[in-house]
C-alpha cells in the first residue's frame, strides 16, 4: 500500500490522468480520478464506464490516460474489469504473465446513472464473484453526460431535466438510493465515501490507497459536485463538497468486511441543511415558502442517517 | 499445465460436447458465460473439464449474457484466448457487446446453439438467433452436425486469432438437432488440436502494462467513418484466410471445408439454398428427386458473415430456379438468406427463377417429403419458366395454406 504523505509529495506524484481532458471547469471529476489514479504505484488496468469521464478523457485520437484502459458500454464497466481481472489471474497461472515484475491493480470508474441504475447489476455480479477490483462512483446525483436527467442518485427536491421543478412539481420525489450500505450489504471487504478537495484530500487517497491494495471487490462512493447541472461557479467545487460533509448530507465513513463501520470526520458544529442546499442553483425553488416541508424533510433525513451512523459505529457491528 | 485427456478415435458426442471438447483443446484462457438452453452443456462440461483438471483457465460464471460478452471483451483485450456460448435471448442481451467486441478489433469465439426468439417462448432450434449479429462484425460459420460443430470451433480460433484477421467468431450449430443429438465423432488427439490451433499472441494486450493501450475510445464523426471502412474491409479480407485455414485443417484431420458447400449440384436445373442440419435432410431429399429424375442440387454457405457472394452467384450460375430456405421469420421481407442469394444473384446477371420458403420454426420438424414437395414445385416452376411471389409459403405449418402470392 502507497503511504501517503504530504500534500506537497502527494502533488508531485507523477500523473496517470493528463490534463487536456474535456470535462467543464470546475468538474469533480478529474480531481477524484487523479486522486485515485495517483493513490498506488501499482500498475493499473482502468475500465470506464459511458459517461462525462469516458467522452472527454477518451476521443480518439487523443487519450488523458496513462494506463491501460477500456470503455465498453455504459452498464458494463464493472463486468469487463472482471473479465480484465479473470485473464490476469489466468494468465498468472499460466506463467505468461506480460509484465512479472509488475504489480497489475484494477480500477474501474462509472458515474451515478452507470453504477445505481443501468450498471448495477454487472457491479454486484462482480463483487458477488469476489473479483480483484476498485469500483469508484463518481457520484453527481444526475445524469449530467446526457442533458441532468434524474437518477436513482438525485436527491429529493433536486431540479433536473427530468424532474423539473414547475407550477406544480417541486422535482425529484424519491430520496437517494443509498448505494453505498447496498455494496457494503455485499459483504464487501472495503466500501466508502468520499469527496475530492482541498480539505478532504488525504481521506481520499488514504481510502483509495487502502481500497487498491486490499485483496477482493472494493467500493468507494465519491460525491462529485456538478456545476453544470447543480448550477454552482466552476471555482466553488471543492467549498459545495466540504458543504456536502459539514451538513452531513454526505457523511464521510468506511466499511470493512461488510458491517464495521468507521466515521472518518466529525463537523465540529453540523451546518443546517440550508447551507448546501442555499448553494446550488437546483434546489433554489425549495426556498420558496410552499416548499419549505421539503427543506425540513431533507434535515430530518440528514439527522436520522447521522444519529444511524453513530450507532452503528459505536455498536461496533 | 493440463492434464492431457485420453480421446478414442471415435467418440460419441453431442454437438454441445463437441464444442467444449474444442475449447479445451484450445485451452482457452477466461470463458465467461451465463447458461441458456440449449447451449448451457457447452460451459457445464466445460466446467467439469476445468473441475478436473483438463483444462487450465478462468470460468466466470457472471449474472447475465451481457456481462458475459462484457467480461468476454474485457479478458480478450486483457491479452489471452477468450470463448462463450449462448443461445437465443441471452445473444439477444449480448447485442449490443457484439458491436463492440468487433469494433475492438478482439477475436472471441463463440459457439451460438441457434434457437428460437420468444415472444412466444419457445426454447428448440431455428436461425432466428443466428441473425441478430448478422451485421455486428463477427465471422459467422454455419456447423450441421457435432463433427462440423468441433472442427469449426477449432478452426474459429485459428481464423479470428489470424493476425491478417483479429475478429470476434461464432460458430453456429441447430439447437437440440445437433446441441443434443449424439453422433460419431472423430476428434484430433490433444497435442495435435493444439498444435492445429496454436499459441495465441495478442496484439496490444491491456496487461502489457509498460506500455499502456486505449480500448474503446470515443470517435464522432472526425473518425467513426474510418474505423468502421477498415473494420468492413477486415471482415472482406477474412476469405482467403477461412480458405487457408480450412486446407490446414483437411491436412491434420482430411476433411474438407469449403466457403460454400454443394451437393450434386454441378448439373443441376433447379437449386435448394439453405443452412443447418436440414442440409443434411435435403441430401436425402435431393438423392429421391434425383431417382425420379429431377436434376436438383444443393448448396450451403458455409460461412454466412463475411457472405460469400462471388461464390455463391459462381455456384449457382446457369441454375434454373432456386429456393432459399429461412428457418427464422422474416417478419415483413423475405428471409435474410433469401435476400443474400437474391443479391448474389442479381450481381452477376443471373436470372435464375427465385422463391423463398420458411421452415422449422421454433423446431418445427421437417422432413425428407416436405423437402421433396419443395424441390418438386420449384422444378414445376423452373419448367414452366414460372415467376411468383418471391415469398412462397410455410413448410409444414399446421392449418390453412398460408399464401401470399
Amino acid at each position: 500500500m502507497k503511504k501517503i504523505g504530504s500534500l506537497k509529495e502527494f502533488a508531485c506524484t507523477p500523473d496517470r490522468f493528463q490534463g487536456g481532458h474535456r470535462l467543464c471547469p470546475g468538474c469533480a471529476h478529474s480531481m477524484i480520478v487523479r486522486e485515485v489514479v495517483n493513490a498506488t504505484d501499482d500498475d493499473l488496468v482502468i475500465s470506464t464506464a459511458t459517461g462525462c469521464l469516458e467522452v472527454c478523457s477518451a476521443i480518439y485520437p487523443y487519450t488523458s490516460w496513462d494506463v491501460s484502459w477500456i470503455h465498453i458500454g455504459f452498464e458494463n464497466a464493472a463486468a469487463a474489469i472482471a473479465g480484465a481481472e479473470a485473464m490476469h489471474k489466468a494468465l498468472a497461472r499460466k506463467d505468461r504473465l506480460y509484465n512479472d515484475d509488475r504489480r497489475v491493480k484494477f480500477v474501474a470508474f462509472g458515474g451515478d446513472g452507470g453504477t445505481y441504475d443501468i450498471g448495477f447489476q454487472s457491479l454486484s455480479g462482480a463483487v458477488e464473484r469476489g473479483h480483484d477490483f476498485l469500483y469508484v462512483c463518481l457520484d453527481n446525483e444526475n445524469y449530467a453526460n446526457t442533458g441532468g436527467q434524474r437518477s436513482s442518485a438525485t436527491p429529493i427536491g433536486a431540479h433536473t431535466s427530468t424532474t423539473p421543478r414547475g407550477r406544480v412539481s417541486y422535482g425529484e420525489k424519491q430520496r437517494k438510493k443509498d448505494l453505498t450500505m447496498i455494496m457494503a450489504a455485499h459483504g464487501c471487504p472495503y466500501v466508502a465515501t468520499a469527496i475530492p478537495g482541498s480539505k478532504h484530500w488525504k481521506d481520499l487517497a488514504t481510502k483509495a490507497a487502502k481500497a487498491i491494495s486490499t485483496v477482493g471487490p472494493t467500493f468507494i462512493n465519491a460525491l462529485s459536485p456538478c456545476t453544470t447541472e447543480w448550477k454552482f461557479k466552476p471555482e466553488d467545487t471543492v467549498e459545495i463538497a466540504d458543504l456536502a460533509v459539514e451538513t452531513c448530507a454526505f457523511p464521510l465513513y468506511e466499511i470493512e468486511d461488510g458491517h464495521k463501520l468507521t466515521i472518518n470526520y466529525r463537523p465540529k458544529q453540523k451546518l443546517p441543511i440550508e447551507e448546501y442546499l442555499g448553494a446550488q442553483g437546483r434546489f433554489s425553488h425549495l426556498f420558496k415558502p410552499e416548499n419549505k416541508w421539503i427543506i425540513e424533510e431533507w434535515q430530518k433525513q440528514v439527522d436520522e442517517y447521522w444519529d444511524y451512523l453513530q450507532r452503528r459505529e459505536e455498536a461496533g457491528v | 499445465m493440463a492434464e492431457r485427456y485420453e480421446l478414442k478415435n471415435k467418440e460419441v458426442w453431442d454437438g454441445n460436447m463437441a464444442a467444449a471438447h474444442a475449447l479445451r483443446q484450445a485451452q482457452v484462457d477466461v470463458v465467461a458465460a451465463y447458461p441458456i438452453t440449449p447451449s448451457t452443456p457447452i460451459v457445464q462440461n466445460y466446467a467439469q473439464f476445468l473441475a478436473d483438471g483438463y483444462v487450465d483457465g478462468e470460468f466466470v460464471m457472471v449474472e447475465s449474457e451481457h456481462s458475459a460478452m462484457s467480461a468476454c471483451v474485457g479478458a480478450a483485450a486483457a491479452g489471452g484466448r477468450v470463448a462463450t456460448a449462448t443461445s437465443s435471448q441471452g445473444y439477444a442481451l449480448m447485442v449490443e457487446v457484439l458491436y463492440q467486441a468487433s469494433g475492438m478489433r478482439l477475436p472471441i469465439v463463440m459457439t451460438v446453439v441457434n434457437r428460437a426468439l420468444a415472444s412466444p417462448l419457445n426454447i428448440h432450434g431455428d436461425h432466428s438467433d443466428l441473425y441478430l449479429g448478422r451485421d455486428a462484425g463477427w465471422i459467422h460459420l454455419i456447423a450441421n452436425n457435432p463433427q462440423e460443430a468441433y472442427d469449426l470451433t477449432l478452426c474459429a480460433f485459428r481464423i479470428g486469432e489470424d493476425d491478417r484477421v483479429r475478429l470476434p467468431v461464432t460458430t453456429n450449430q441447430d439447437g437440440f438437432l445437433v446441441s443434443h443429438t449424439a453422433q460419431v465423432v472423430e476428434p484430433l488427439q490433444d497435442e495435435d488440436a493444439y498444435k492445429f490451433v496454436g499459441e495465441y499472441k495478442a496484439k496490444n494486450p491491456m496487461l502489457d502494462t509498460k506500455n499502456p493501450v486505449t480500448y474503446g475510445a470515443q470517435t464522432e464523426e472526425e473518425w467513426h467513418f474510418e474505423h468502421k471502412a477498415n473494420q468492413h474491409k477486415a471482415l472482406m479480407d477474412s476469405f482467403p484466410v477461412i480458405e487457408e485455414v480450412f486446407k490446414e485443417f483437411e491436412k491434420v484431420s482430411g476433411r474438407k471445408y469449403n466457403l460454400v458447400e454443394t451437393y450434386k449440384l454441378d448439373d443441376a436445373d433447379v437449386a435448394l439454398v439453405l443452412m443447418g442440419s436440414a442440409y443434411e435432410t435435403a441430401m436425402l431429399a435431393v438423392d429421391k428427386a434425383r431417382e425420379e429424375g429431377i436434376k436438383v442440387g444443393l448448396l450451403m454457405p458455409r460461412v454466412f458473415r463475411p457472405f460469400p457472394y462471388n461464390e455463391v452467384a459462381e455456384k449457382l450460375k446457369g441454375v434454373k430456379a432456386v429456393a432459399a430456405l429461412d428457418r427464422s421469420a422474416p417478419m415483413g421481407t423475405t428471409g435474410a438468406l433469401y435476400n443474400e442469394v437474391a443479391g448474389a444473384l442479381a450481381a452477376k446477371g443471373e436470372s435464375a427463377i427465385l422463391t423463398n420458403y420458411i421452415y422449422g420454426l421454433g423446431g418445427r420438424d421437417t422432413t425428407v417429403e416436405h423437402i421433396l414437395e419443395v424441390i418438386k414445385e420449384t422444378n414445376e416452376n423452373a419448367k414452366a419458366g414460372k415467376r411468383v411471389t418471391p415469398l412462397q409459403g410455410f413448410i409444414n405449418l399446421r392449418g390453412p395454406k398460408l399464401s401470399f402470392n
